[in-house]
């Protein structure tokens, strides 16, 4: 297992390369630059700035340079932020952005999984039409639209809870979790409930059932692991929704996290900061689809690695 | 008829038999509308008898045994009664159901591959029947998996207990889904199509080993199949089913050599001979199985019948009681 492990982590460099290439010159072919202003720079000015930072150079020059630092894990140092290294940024939002985005998936699966076997167990209910009904709502409402809803509704009239920030008090961190996590619950849920349909008519609850077993061990022993494989699959496009999704999200609740520093990097054209964050992301989801393969292969006795 | 300890215990009063079955009948609400899978079957089974249940796909053999383990699909219901040992199971709820099924009445279905668990090995699939219902602790479950996967003829069981359903051949999970049935040495097991799913060579191994089941006594055996050659070598009684329904029922030998139903006769007429010197092509019965949801008022065999008279357009014939031990549903009078 640990050789199939370093084997994909092996496969994963050119993914990572492509990203990487695809990030940068797609980024450099956005108009504008890191160094435009309101007030326009004395050409002078951009000129020196521009050598300082080898944007004089030609593009593919630039572009093996940058890969060059990569592999040296020099990221630079940020356009905009002038102070830091774009590591220091990463490092200084990854503990914020990880809380929300762990916290959001942890709540995805366990609510989402939960949901998905109550319908399941009350198929064709009033209980499941109401269930099921909602997890569409949730999956066609994307977060743009549920968080300012939420802000208007709780923050706003109730005044129940703040409607930004971070790092003050727990509460809030309620909102942007419950924006980032409901289209999560609501597609763990709908997978959960239809892979527990199918998985409770297959034979071999039938044959847990005849054996005299209590419905409960048929469901949670013999059902269950079954079910959960595809929804164990889809773990892996979850992590990246809630990546992207934490974008938008902790650029609407001002959260000091590393999507919003990818966001205001992206409109600054701060070119060093979007590419250290796209990377970053890049491996977070690399490593987590690899985690997930490895979790299935501990489920299914049938896979198997080599 | 040796005695069992249970059947000990009654020592005195007339026991009853083992499984009694009145007026069955199993329905399925589908968007097309009910469809009457069983439509009213009577009988009973005696203490170490093995019954053979014949038909063809959909004539609802299967179904009847399926209600009264509870297994019945959501869509489907159950009427009529069926006692167990004298106590009334049908439909009864499922704690109730649980304290027999897998314990006391047990049963295999045709196709071993699917009918195991993939995710559970094969050993915790048989410990989980005796801690659930004789109470043993791991250990203890795990030493008598080993001997009944050992009686079952699985060659290495010691080793062989750990692996997974996948790590085993089509046989072997047929034999392990028996060691499972018999682990609570039940008194009725019902092999539902136990052989269709494997080789011809392996099915001829699966039904010595429902033989010697057989020939140890304790165990009333159900057989349900559509290959008469099965029933042949191993049942003491027939129940021919059409439809839904009973058309004849008696010893083994009554129904191979003396068939009173014109369905019967078909059916044997349609299987293929060793002993028969020129190749003839297989005789068939013509016509097809009838729809269930549209059977015919009277016989539901009567569209196929070429015998039928004027009355099996009309009137279901009832089953009734025709010579020694047996019974048969049509109107004509013969022997």
């Amino acid at each position: 297992m640990l050789s199939y492990a370093i084997r994909r982590l092996f496969g994963a460099v050119p993914t990572l390369l492509l990203l990487v290439a695809v990030a940068f010159f797609m980024m450099r072919l956005a108009p504008g630059g890191p160094f435009d202003k309101e007030r326009k720079v004395p050409a002078e000015v951009l000129a020196n700035l521009e050598k300082a930072y080898h944007l004089d150079e030609p593009l593919i020059a630039q572009f093996v340079r940058y890969l060059g630092n990569v592999l040296r894990g020099d990221f630079g140092p940020s356009f905009k932020y002038k102070d830091f290294s774009v590591t220091e940024l990463i490092w200084g939002g990854f503990p914020t952005s990880l809380t929300l985005g762990g916290t959001a998936i942890l709540l995805a699966g366990v609510i989402g999984i939960t949901l998905g076997i109550f319908a399941a167990l009350r198929q064709n209910t009033m209980v499941d039409y109401v269930l099921m009904a909602s997890a569409m709502t949730g999956i066609a409402l994307p977060n743009f639209v549920v968080a300012p809803l939420l802000t208007l509704v709780f923050g706003l009239w109730l005044s129940w809870l703040p409607v930004g920030g971070w790092g003050d008090s727990w509460t809030q961190g309620i909102l942007p979790i419950v924006a980032l996590t409901l289209p999560e619950i609501a597609a763990i849920a709908r997978l959960t409930r239809a892979s527990m349909i199918e998985t409770l008519r297959s034979n071999y609850v039938r044959t847990a059932r005849a054996k005299g077993l209590p419905e409960r061990v048929a469901i949670l022993r013999h059902a269950l692991k079954g079910a959960l494989l595809p929804v164990i699959s889809y773990l892996g496009p979850a992590v990246a929704g809630i990546i992207t999704g934490s974008i938008i999200i902790e650029q609407i609740f001002s959260i000091p996290g590393i999507g919003r520093y990818f966001v205001q990097a992206s409109l600054n054209r701060d070119y060093t900061l979007v590419m250290g964050v796209t990377i970053f992301y890049g491996v977070i989801i690399i490593l987590f689809n690899l985690a997930v393969d490895l979790i299935y292969g501990f489920l299914d006795p049938k896979v198997r690695y080599d | 008829m040796p005695s069992t300890p249970r059947t000990a215990e009654r020592a005195g009063a007339e026991a009853p038999p083992l499984l009694e079955v009145s007026n069955l009948e199993t329905n399925f609400s589908t968007p097309d509308g009910e469809v009457p899978a069983v439509g009213g079957v009577s009988f009973t089974l005696g203490r170490d008898e093995t019954l053979g249940v014949v038909g063809e796909s959909g004539s609802g053999k299967s179904q009847i045994f399926m209600s009264i383990m509870g297994l019945l699909s959501t869509n489907g219901r159950a009427r009529g009664s069926v006692k167990f040992d004298g106590e009334e199971i049908l439909n009864l709820p499922r704690a109730g159901l649980n304290r027999i099924r897998g314990d006391r009445m047990s049963m295999i279905f045709q196709d071993p591959m699917t009918s195991l668990n993939p995710y559970l090995t094969v050993g915790r699939q048989l410990t989980e029947v005796l801690v659930t219902h004789k109470g043993m602790n791991e250990s203890e479950a795990r030493e008598a998996a080993v001997a009944m996967l050992d009686r079952v003829q699985i060659p290495e069981a010691g080793r062989r207990i750990d692996m997974y359903p996948h790590e085993y051949s089509g046989g072997m999970r047929q034999r392990a889904m028996i060691a499972m049935a018999l682990l609570c040495r039940p008194e009725l097991l019902i092999a539902d199509e136990p052989t269709t799913a494997l080789d011809v060579t392996i099915q001829a191994q699966i039904l010595e080993l429902i033989g010697e089941i057989r020939a140890q006594g304790s165990t009333a055996i159900i057989l349900i199949t559509h290959d008469l050659g099965v029933v042949a070598g191993l049942c003491d009684r027939v129940m021919v089913m059409y439809a839904g329904r009973i058309v004849e029922s008696g010893s083994v030998a009554d129904i191979f050599y003396r068939p009173q139903h014109p369905y019967t006769e078909g059916l044997l007429h349609s299987m293929p001979r060793l002993d028969e010197k020129d190749a003839k092509r297989l005789a068939t019965i013509p016509g097809q199985p009838p729809n269930l949801q549209r059977l015919p008022p009277g016989c539901a065999f009567e569209p196929r019948c070429q015998h039928r008279i004027e009355v099996c357009k009309t009137t279901i014939p009832p089953l009734r009681d025709s010579g020694a031990g047996r019974r048969k549903a049509c109107h004509l009078e013969r022997s």
